[in-house]
């Protein structure tokens, strides 16, 4: 993609998307804290113009709808200006909810990619696992996020490990899928090939299967990895969680505070967008290093 | 050409079944005579598939040894909780080995039969409810950690008005609604932004970034805004739903290729008859994607904004409270209530999507 179409199809449209989204932001908190500020405004007596009344409705201490500027600001406190480590941070909570989250991404890969394997050399277990796997991802598996936690501290589990496990339980799916695909990417005529070369099931595995499914692999991870952020999240929702952007979102609702529950949404989405991106751009480095070819 | 075939399953089996009668009666409740019954079913049945038998014969035997032995292993239970030996478990091992071996057996022909398709993964799922069954009531787990299966069988059927009130309230009025009104609007909004190039540029990236990022944060601050009821669970819906929907949709109708569309150019087709008659339909295996990706997500996000605050029914409500009264037979009971809904979304939309894309090539015979 040369400079100058990069600039026309992606920079403008998604810059001027982005205005408008901006636009109706301001345009929605302004309606939305109105009735509130009227009502307060009738009550103290208090007559303004115009413009003094649409400077109360964008900086209310509990709106409605915080208007952007105000987000931004909370962000910009409670990121910069506050000591990392913390309680008050945003940093110290998406941290406790990173570490959960990579933890149970690692296992959840590792899971996902064990079972890929057994998948593909067993067919008793093609048949019989298959199935089910894809049937657990039809059940709202968050919903059994609560218990686990009061489970798992009732054994006297706690702190990270159950909210990784929920994370686990999310991102394997992804992972063993996208990876039995890929274990069963290369052609017949590879796979005769190596027959031909009487190569056991393991050097078939690990000189032909493994790299014929890279590709696969960072495909499914980059979806793995934003899954099983939501499961670090949601794991944080009950049982009072003290830190993480989970517990945010719930102390921010226990008090209405929605700019905090806003600020807490935008670190969280911060979080999945590094993760993400990582993940992407580790996958790029690997298969430009394994030849891929590059569109 | 021998009459004898060992297989790996059936030793381990006879293994395991020696090994039981160390520990024999095998609970409190079950006498020494039903024990030595249960070891006679479990070798016979292990001898027997190591001969050179038909396929019907070694199904029947393998069929009738597992399940009699774990039938009988289950009844012994009956007032024997956490009463069961080594012997106990090293008998359902061996009868969870015959199982497999059966499964072996079925699914070792290749054969792509419909009925062995269906028949197979059952076998594998009623083997995880025994085996839970069995190993929860026979070592004694407490109830509050894990409840038998029997006995979430029993909340079901003893509590099937809670739950329908439950599944009024959540499924119903939350999810149906959220998820009609969010994949529409992200279909229409595709079409429309499908119409102005400048339009769908801005929004594809837009839409893929969004999609990664964890929607169900909205949760608390629909509630604040829409109340306490299912209005508000219905808003998360629509924003998780929506944005998925877009996406697909928007992939969708790029999928056409240029063959096609040039040959809808010759006929001297308008915009909206290419999209009607060409790249929507080239475009339906796209948006069902969208459609089973939802049906998940809008479960989930109706029952997880059910934690921030709801009226005394719902499924979410139920879980997060029965879970602090320590209930969790009821939890599990809704558990299962949200599986089969999610399922059977699931498998309505799979047989709509066969009948819709028919031609597509994964549906080729």
């Amino acid at each position: 993609m040369s400079e100058r179409s990069f600039i026309q199809d992606r920079l403008v449209p998604v810059g001027s998307i982005l205005l408008v989204i901006l636009i109706a932001w301001y345009v929605a908190a302004y309606s939305m804290n109105a009735p509130f500020q009227r009502d307060f405004d009738r009550r103290a007596g208090e007559t303004r113009t115009s413009v003094e009344f649409l400077m109360k409705t964008m900086s209310q201490p509990k709106p409605t709808m915080p208007a952007p500027h105000q987000v931004a600001s909370n962000l910009w406190k409670n990121t910069f200006t506050v000591k990392p480590w913390s309680k008050r941070s945003l940093v110290y909570h998406s941290w406790i909810t990173l570490s959960a989250t990579l933890l149970g991404f690692a296992m959840g890969t590792a899971l996902g990619v064990v079972i890929a394997i057994g998948i593909v050399h067993i067919p008793a277990l093609d048949r019989s696992f298959l199935p089910w796997i894809i049937a657990s991802q039809t059940i709202p598996i968050l919903a059994i996020a609560p218990m686990i936690i009061v489970l798992l501290s009732a054994i006297g589990v706690t702190g990270l490990l159950p909210k990784a496990l929920i994370s686990t339980y999310l991102s394997f799916f992804p992972v063993a899928v996208g990876m039995v695909k890929g274990l069963r990417s290369p052609d017949v005529l590879h796979l005769d090939l190596m027959r031909t070369y009487s190569a056991t099931k393991l050097q078939t595995l690990w000189k032909l299967r493994i790299p014929a499914s890279v590709p696969f692999f960072f495909t499914s991870m980059k979806v793995a990895i934003a899954a099983s952020l939501i499961g670090a999240i949601v794991g944080e929702l009950p049982t009072g969680a003290v830190a993480g952007i989970g517990s945010k979102l719930l102390a921010g609702s226990y008090y209405s505070q929605t700019v905090d529950i806003f600020a807490a949404l935008i670190a969280g989405s911060v979080v999945a967008i590094l993760l993400v991106t990582a993940v992407d751009v580790v996958g790029r480095f690997v298969n430009a290093r394994m030849g891929a070819k590059t569109q | 050409m021998s009459v004898f075939r060992p297989n790996w399953q059936a030793l381990m089996s006879l293994l395991a079944t020696l090994y039981s009668l160390t520990g024999m009666p095998f609970t409190e409740s079950m006498s020494s005579a039903s024990s030595l019954t249960v070891v006679a079913i479990l070798a016979a049945g292990a001898l027997f598939s190591m001969l050179r038998l038909s396929f019907a014969v070694e199904t029947a035997v393998l069929t009738l040894s597992s399940f009699g032995a774990a039938a009988l292993l289950i009844s012994g239970l009956a007032d024997g909780f956490g009463t069961a030996t080594q012997g106990y478990f090293a008998a359902l091992a061996a009868a969870w080995l015959l199982g497999w071996r059966l499964v072996t057996v079925l699914s070792g022909d290749g054969s792509q039969s419909s009925a062995i398709s269906v028949i197979v993964p059952a076998l594998f799922g009623i083997w995880v409810v025994i085996l839970w069954e069995c190993i929860v009531r026979g070592a004694g787990v407490p109830f509050v950690l894990l409840p038998p299966p029997s006995a979430i069988g029993l909340r079901i059927t003893t509590s099937t008005s809670i739950l329908a009130a439950d599944f009024r309230q959540t499924v119903l009025k939350a999810v149906l609604f959220g998820y009609v009104v969010g994949s529409l609007t992200g279909f229409l909004v595709a079409i429309l932004a499908d119409r102005f190039r400048f339009f769908a540029n801005g929004l594809l990236p837009i839409g893929n970034m969004v999609s990664a990022l964890p929607m169900i944060g909205i949760a608390p601050i629909m509630v604040i805004w829409f109340g306490f009821d299912w209005q508000s669970k219905a808003a998360v819906v629509i924003v998780m739903t929506f944005f998925p929907m877009l996406v697909n949709t928007l992939a969708g109708l790029a999928a056409t290729g240029d063959m096609e569309r040039d040959l809808m150019r010759t006929y001297g087709a308008t915009h909206w008859q290419v999209l009607l008659k060409l790249r929507l339909q080239a475009a339906m295996p796209f948006i069902f994607n969208a459609l089973k990706i939802n049906s998940t997500l809008a479960l989930i996000g109706a029952i997880v904004a059910e934690f921030f605050g709801t009226p005394i029914v719902g499924m979410g409500f139920r879980i997060s409270t029965e879970v602090g009264r320590m209930n969790l037979d009821m939890v599990w009971a809704e558990i299962a209530m949200a599986a089969i809904v999610g399922s059977l979304f699931y498998g309505a939309l799979a047989l709509l999507e066969r009948s819709v894309t028919f031609w597509h090539p994964s549906y080729r015979r």
